[in-house]
């Protein structure tokens, strides 16, 4: 961690909080202060400074504009870049997935991405909307993933990235892989939020962010179950 | 009116009657479906004489068609929409029910406007609010605003009543006129209702800066959209009107959100004619609306029903209920939209303190939210456990629309 307290940045909520993407940061914040972590979370809008010195950053979900401009303002203020140069863990969900990419397409125009993932966007023939859930990369070490996609992109992955999961429901990036990772950088089509339904998906943030191996176990109750009722959902719907 | 329209909206009313009959609904919809079928232009037909107002916006719809309602029959007979059936085919049903009325008053879902301002030819259409809803199969919030703003500029003769407070309402009623071939912008009535809810609203529609807010003021910082001047004010526990009289509104609902729909609804009968201080006392006469803000008592208890869709109406809701025992219940059918992330973007903190219990096919994804959120509460089964966890007195039942309908349903479909 880079000060006394994990500082959490969540990225333009003004312009990327389309789908209760507040939720990622609430969940973290409240994980990590269940451990016993100081905690410091800064909501940075689009017309101010990026803070270079976080220890997560929080991209979420936008609509076409606001993605486009989102963008536009990461690439102007360098911030996110300065940090993940330092080592920071970036979570994007969405449109703020998307845009960590090399391009995505937004209102019909391509739009030059973050390039901090080996990953490029453009627009799927139909909008995926639905459950989603997939294995995740085993080098990971997580439980499934499950989550809630609502895009009309398709995403490609280059050699630099690895897909976060394998779908076995919904769509994802393409229909075979979903969302993508690498270093400390990771992005997923998942709402839900993501880190609501995918706690064990949190920890693993928070263990990039402070180095830890392990981190003390939660009741995880209320979470189980909602993935529980998730997964025999998906199962029903697919009977 | 064609012959065609005239069988047409006689089979209308005869389909409408049958569904009531089987019960199979309230037949609000199916004998206008059917009529359309028989005339696509049955609801033009129906609409041609009649003095008509649409009521639009993503929340507050139903309970503002109602006091509009209530507002304008101070002239004559109104023809209304009153279960909330707000599509065209809810509509032509409506209006053929209705018979021959010299005025009507429409609710409408707000992706139909421009649908429904073609058709029906309005002398004045409200403009409510617009705000995240459905996101899985809505519109998102700023294409939704640029429909609305299309629409107007097809029908610069209508007289638009707008909600001053919400920078998007404001820049779709707006939308620049054409000097050079006779088009003047639309005539608006801006009203002020006070808006909870910012969250859809930080960035400019018109040109993508930043929107500022202070008080009840905003401004975009980079082009010349503001907050315009209101002429109808919520103040206290009445309104004000635009010669600066003020006029207590005693409501039978709750909350400041439903002032602000009485103002509205004040407002929108002004169009046509009415002076608030003949039509105010008529507003205190709506006591529920389909349901909304229904009391019913059930084993010594007093249940009160408040509908909560979205984010915005959530916190309304908070605002609305009293500190006492309360019931959630959400799910995510179809009409509900199926992502549940929005729970999210509502803070349920004013709720510490309370007995709170849960319930609905997404009760888990409200555990997870309220754990959150540090809100204790109770996981419910049935609606009749609630009420079995409860001690007598008031019940606060804040619900999604689904999850309203089956309680509703519970408690024989009050209305």
């Amino acid at each position: 961690m880079s000060s006394e307290s994990l500082r959490i940045v969540w990225i333009y909520p003004d312009l990327l909080s389309t789908y209760g993407d507040r939720g990622n940061a609430l969940i973290l914040a409240r994980r990590a202060r269940q451990r016993g972590m100081p905690v410091e979370v800064l909501e940075v809008r689009s017309d101010e400074r990026l803070p270079a010195t976080a220890d997560i950053y929080l991209v979420g979900g936008g609509e076409d504009g606001p993605q486009a401009l989102g963008a536009q303002r990461l690439l102007a203020d360098g911030g996110l870049h300065r940090a993940v140069a330092q080592g920071s863990v970036v979570f994007g969900v969405c449109a703020g997935y998307q845009l960590l990419g090399t391009s995505f397409f937004a209102k019909g125009v391509q739009c030059r991405g973050l390039e901090l993932l080996d990953l490029r966007s453009d627009r799927g023939e139909s909008r995926a909307v639905g459950e989603l859930a997939g294995e995740i990369d085993p080098r990971l070490g997580l439980p499934p993933l499950t989550g809630f996609e609502n895009h009309g992109g398709r995403t490609h992955l280059g050699p630099e990235v690895s897909p976060l999961a394998r779908v076995t429901a919904g769509v994802g990036n393409d229909g075979a892989t979903e969302g993508a990772w690498r270093g400390k950088l990771l992005g997923t089509y998942s709402h839900g939020p993501a880190l609501a339904r995918n706690p064990a998906l949190a920890d693993l943030l928070l263990r990039w962010a402070t180095g830890a191996h392990q981190l003390p176990p939660l009741d995880d109750t209320w979470s189980d179950r909602l993935r529980n009722e998730r997964r025999s959902a998906v199962a029903a719907a697919r009977a | 009116m064609p012959l065609r329209a005239k069988v047409a909206s006689s089979v209308s009313r005869t389909a409408a009657a049958l569904s009531r009959a089987a019960g199979r609904g309230d037949g609000s919809v199916i004998g206008g479906w059917i009529g359309l079928k028989i005339d696509p232009d049955l609801l033009a037909h129906l609409s041609a004489g009649r003095a008509i107002a649409l009521v639009s916006g993503t929340n507050g719809k139903t309970t503002t068609t109602r006091l509009t309602s209530a507002a304008v029959g101070v002239l004559g007979r109104v023809a209304t929409n009153s279960f909330g059936a707000n599509m065209p085919s809810g509509h032509t049903s409506a209006l053929a029910k209705a018979g021959s009325t010299p005025y009507a008053v429409l609710e409408v879902d707000e992706h139909y406007l421009a649908q429904v301002l073609e058709a029906t030819e309005p002398h004045v259409v409200a403009l409510l609010n617009l705000s995240r809803d459905q996101l899985d199969r809505a519109k998102e919030v700023a294409m939704m605003a640029q429909l609305w703003r299309a629409a107007l500029v097809r029908h610069t003769d209508v007289r638009v009543v707008a909600n001053a407070d919400d920078p998007l309402v404001v820049w779709a009623a707006t939308p620049p006129g054409d000097p050079a071939r006779g088009i003047n912008p639309p005539h608006v009535t801006w009203f002020s209702a006070g808006q909870r809810w910012h969250d859809d609203s930080w960035v400019c529609p018109e040109c993508g800066s930043t929107i500022q807010r202070s008080g009840e003021q905003w401004w975009c910082t980079g082009c010349p959209l503001r907050r315009p001047e209101p002429h109808w004010v919520v103040e206290d526990e009445g309104v004000l009107d635009p010669t600066g009289a003020w006029h207590k509104v005693s409501l039978q609902l709750p909350g400041k959100v439903n002032l602000g729909n009485a103002a509205t609804a004040l407002a929108v009968a002004a169009e046509f004619g009415v002076r608030p201080v003949d039509a105010v006392s008529r507003l205190g006469i709506v006591t529920s609306v389909a349901g909304r803000y229904a009391q019913v008592d059930k084993d010594g208890r007093n249940i009160r029903l408040l509908l909560a869709k979205n984010p915005a109406s959530w916190l309304e809701a908070f605002d609305m209920a009293d500190d006492a025992p309360t019931l959630l219940s959400i799910n995510a059918r179809d009409p509900d939209g199926l992502d549940t992330s929005w729970l999210y973007d509502v803070d349920f903190a004013p709720l510490r303190g309370r007995q709170v219990l849960i319930t609905g096919d997404r009760a888990y994804d409200l555990a997870v939210r309220l754990d959150v959120n540090d809100v204790p509460f109770q996981h419910v089964r049935t609606f009749d456990d609630a009420l079995r966890s409860v001690p007598p007195g008031r019940l606060e039942v804040i619900a999604n629309y689904t999850a309203f309908q089956d309680i509703r349903a519970e408690l024989d479909r009050v209305i």
